[in-house]
């Protein structure tokens, strides 16, 4: 039971980190795609939350009460991936959205059909 | 004052050179401050070389934060030969790139291209000189998203897929590496690589610290494109504008193989067994498989870009063949050979960039007796081919030949016979295209006037330099060897 309840956490990680990969790879939409590389990546963030923290933690705030706290750098290390992400997503939107200018569709077997017929000239 | 801190601006000054750039906006300025930016980062790299060699180890903490605590730069003779070899190729084909891009993107985007040149390369040195592993992450995402926009600045329009295609493998590659970090982390409660080194024997959980290297491995695998994970560098190199891929097929994939390195001898050490597992039992295969599948499928190639990409994932498979037989003369047959590639693949893809440039297109059978019109591009692609080949006097013969006898000296007979096979096959796709050049007859009526048509000068001096300098490095070998044969030796022993 422990293992079930007690790791939920991780357990919530390992399905979002396969729902992800599962819709990168099997949905021909290319935006699908896109949302489901965020939710693998959204994933790792949950993997890095839950590893610092630490049961009955508080905030790390200098208060001169040592109490436990919670590891913070983890929480810096994942602000700077989710900023990475956020590039990401951005910079593959940009990319869709120039597929969709010069290919008239943003279905990847569609593209694929095209790309067949203009073999090199 | 400057001497101490040249770590640093090794990755400020490219960095600081992008939002100039932006603001610049004319085309011909962007141009010269990548330029000027990007030799001022060949010789911080210099600098920086000569120091390892006559300090030793540079640590530099950024910020002041001392190490465990803070981010680390970290300059050994592993990175030193890498830094100034990524510094300067980059800075050999901005020098290059002036007309190609001049003519194939639209001037009015020319700022944005050398801004996202600049951004990759300050990632690529980055990735090289830190030495924390989350940083490694950073740096990385910084040079795969501005390369994701340099290959999407090509012509043909399936430049675009080829772009979201390497997005969506390279955003797993380094998601992976970011779960591998995550899970070294939680096992040592650190960053800081020479730290990891350290705790790693002692972690508490050693499935822990499988799962991490698993993850980091197949993640930096994907970057560095070994076979079977190479499937998005055939399309990226073939419709991205020719001077980025002359560009990342001297630095992107190596710069990966050299943070896989880092990895697994310094940071993991070889005290582990699944190390050996990894690296008998996994890259072994993959890097023999590589280099002689891809050496076939080069050979039946029409397009030369797409030919050489090919070739470029064989000639990653030699790379890793040396890194895998884990011996000091493996890793530095290994690295010689991160060394000549580079330096030959870059040369070979400007003497593709120069034959687009004057004929619009690539295509291997409608060369015909090119060696009247542009004799100097075809000499230059004909010698550096024979680099690629191995032929003795070229770059390519040092490292190969040091790789087969690596090989002999671990009593693996059957690959140093394998490498063979794979040159011969090199030999082929190479010689087909030398064939057509030289001495086909003009079958087709040239749409081209006749003559000499050579590319502007900008264009081959840049080429040549860098062939002259592959040469150099092939005759006078021992260097490369000796350079290399520090950095196998520091790997080998750990961070010391």
């Amino acid at each position: 039971m422990n293992t079930i309840l007690g790791l939920y956490n991780y357990w919530m990680v390992i399905i979002l980190m396969m729902a992800g990969l599962y819709i990168l790879i099997a949905r021909y939409n290319l935006i699908k795609k896109i949302i489901g590389l965020s939710v693998f990546q959204t994933s790792i963030f949950y993997l890095y939350i839950t590893m610092g923290k630490v049961e009955g933690g508080t905030a790390p705030i200098l208060t001169g009460d040592p109490a436990t706290y919670s590891n913070p750098v983890v929480h810096v290390l994942i602000l700077t991936a989710i900023v990475v992400g956020v590039a990401t997503t951005a910079v593959a939107l940009a990319l869709i959205v120039r597929i969709h200018e010069t290919y008239d569709t943003i279905e990847d077997d569609e593209i694929k059909a095209i790309e067949m017929l203009e073999e090199d000239s | 004052m400057i001497a101490t801190q040249l770590p640093a601006l090794q990755i400020i000054i490219p960095l600081f050179a992008a939002p100039l750039i932006v603001l610049a906006r004319r085309s011909e300025l962007a141009w010269i401050i990548a330029l000027v930016a990007n030799f001022l980062c060949v010789l911080v790299a210099w600098d920086l070389f000569q120091l390892v060699n006559e300090q030793g180890i540079i640590r530099y903490s950024l910020g002041g934060w001392a190490a465990p605590t803070g981010i680390e730069y970290f300059v050994d003779t592993v990175n030193a030969p890498l830094l100034l070899l990524v510094s300067s190729i980059s800075a050999i084909v901005v020098a290059y790139a002036y007309h190609s891009v001049k003519k194939s993107i639209d001037s009015t985007k020319h700022y944005l291209f050398y801004a996202a040149w600049m951004l990759c390369l300050s990632g690529l040195l980055g990735m090289l000189i830190t030495g924390d592993a989350f940083n490694v992450f950073v740096f990385l995402e910084i040079s795969s998203l501005s390369t994701y926009m340099l290959i999407a600045f090509g012509n043909d329009r399936r430049a675009l897929t080829a772009s979201f295609r390497y997005l969506v493998l390279g955003s797993i590659g380094a998601s992976f590496i970011l779960i591998g970090i995550g899970f070294l982390y939680a096992a040592t409660g650190s960053l800081n690589m020479l730290d990891l080194a350290q705790r790693i024997p002692n972690a508490s959980s050693e499935r822990a610290i499988l799962v991490a290297f698993s993850f980091i491995s197949i993640g930096l695998m994907i970057k560095s494109a070994i076979f079977p994970l190479h499937a998005w560098l055939a399309n990226a190199y073939h419709f991205a504008p020719i001077s980025v891929t002359a560009f990342l097929a001297g630095t992107a994939t190596k710069v990966s193989l050299y943070v896989l390195l880092r990895f697994l001898f310094s940071v993991f050490g070889t005290q582990y067994n699944f190390e050996y597992l990894l690296l008998n039992v996994i890259l072994l295969p993959a890097a023999v498989f590589g280099f002689l599948i891809m050496s076939v499928v080069a050979i039946f190639q029409t397009d030369l870009r797409r030919m050489l990409a090919y070739s470029s994932v064989a000639q990653i498979g030699y790379i890793v063949a040396g890194i895998s037989l884990a011996t000091q003369a493996g890793i530095t047959a290994g690295y010689a050979h991160i060394i000549n590639h580079a330096l030959i693949k870059t040369a070979l893809f400007m003497s593709v960039g120069c034959i687009i440039y004057r004929l619009g297109h690539a295509h291997r059978p409608s060369l015909d007796n090119l060696i009247q019109t542009m004799p100097l591009t075809c000499v230059a692609f004909i010698v550096s081919g024979l680099g690629l080949i191995g032929v003795p006097f070229t770059g390519g013969f040092i490292s190969k030949f040091t790789l087969i006898s690596a090989s002999m000296e671990k009593g693996w007979w059957v690959m140093g016979g394998l490498v063979l096979v794979s040159s011969v096959l090199a030999i082929i796709y190479i010689g087909r295209v030398v064939d057509v050049m030289l001495f086909r007859k003009q079958r087709l009526p040239n749409p081209m006037p006749q003559g000499r048509n050579e590319a502007p000068l900008s264009m081959l001096v840049p080429m040549y330099v860098l062939i002259g300098l592959s040469l150099y490095l092939g005759v006078y070998g021992s260097e490369t060897l000796t350079v290399s044969g520090e950095a196998a030796k520091q790997l080998l022993g750990g961070f010391r």
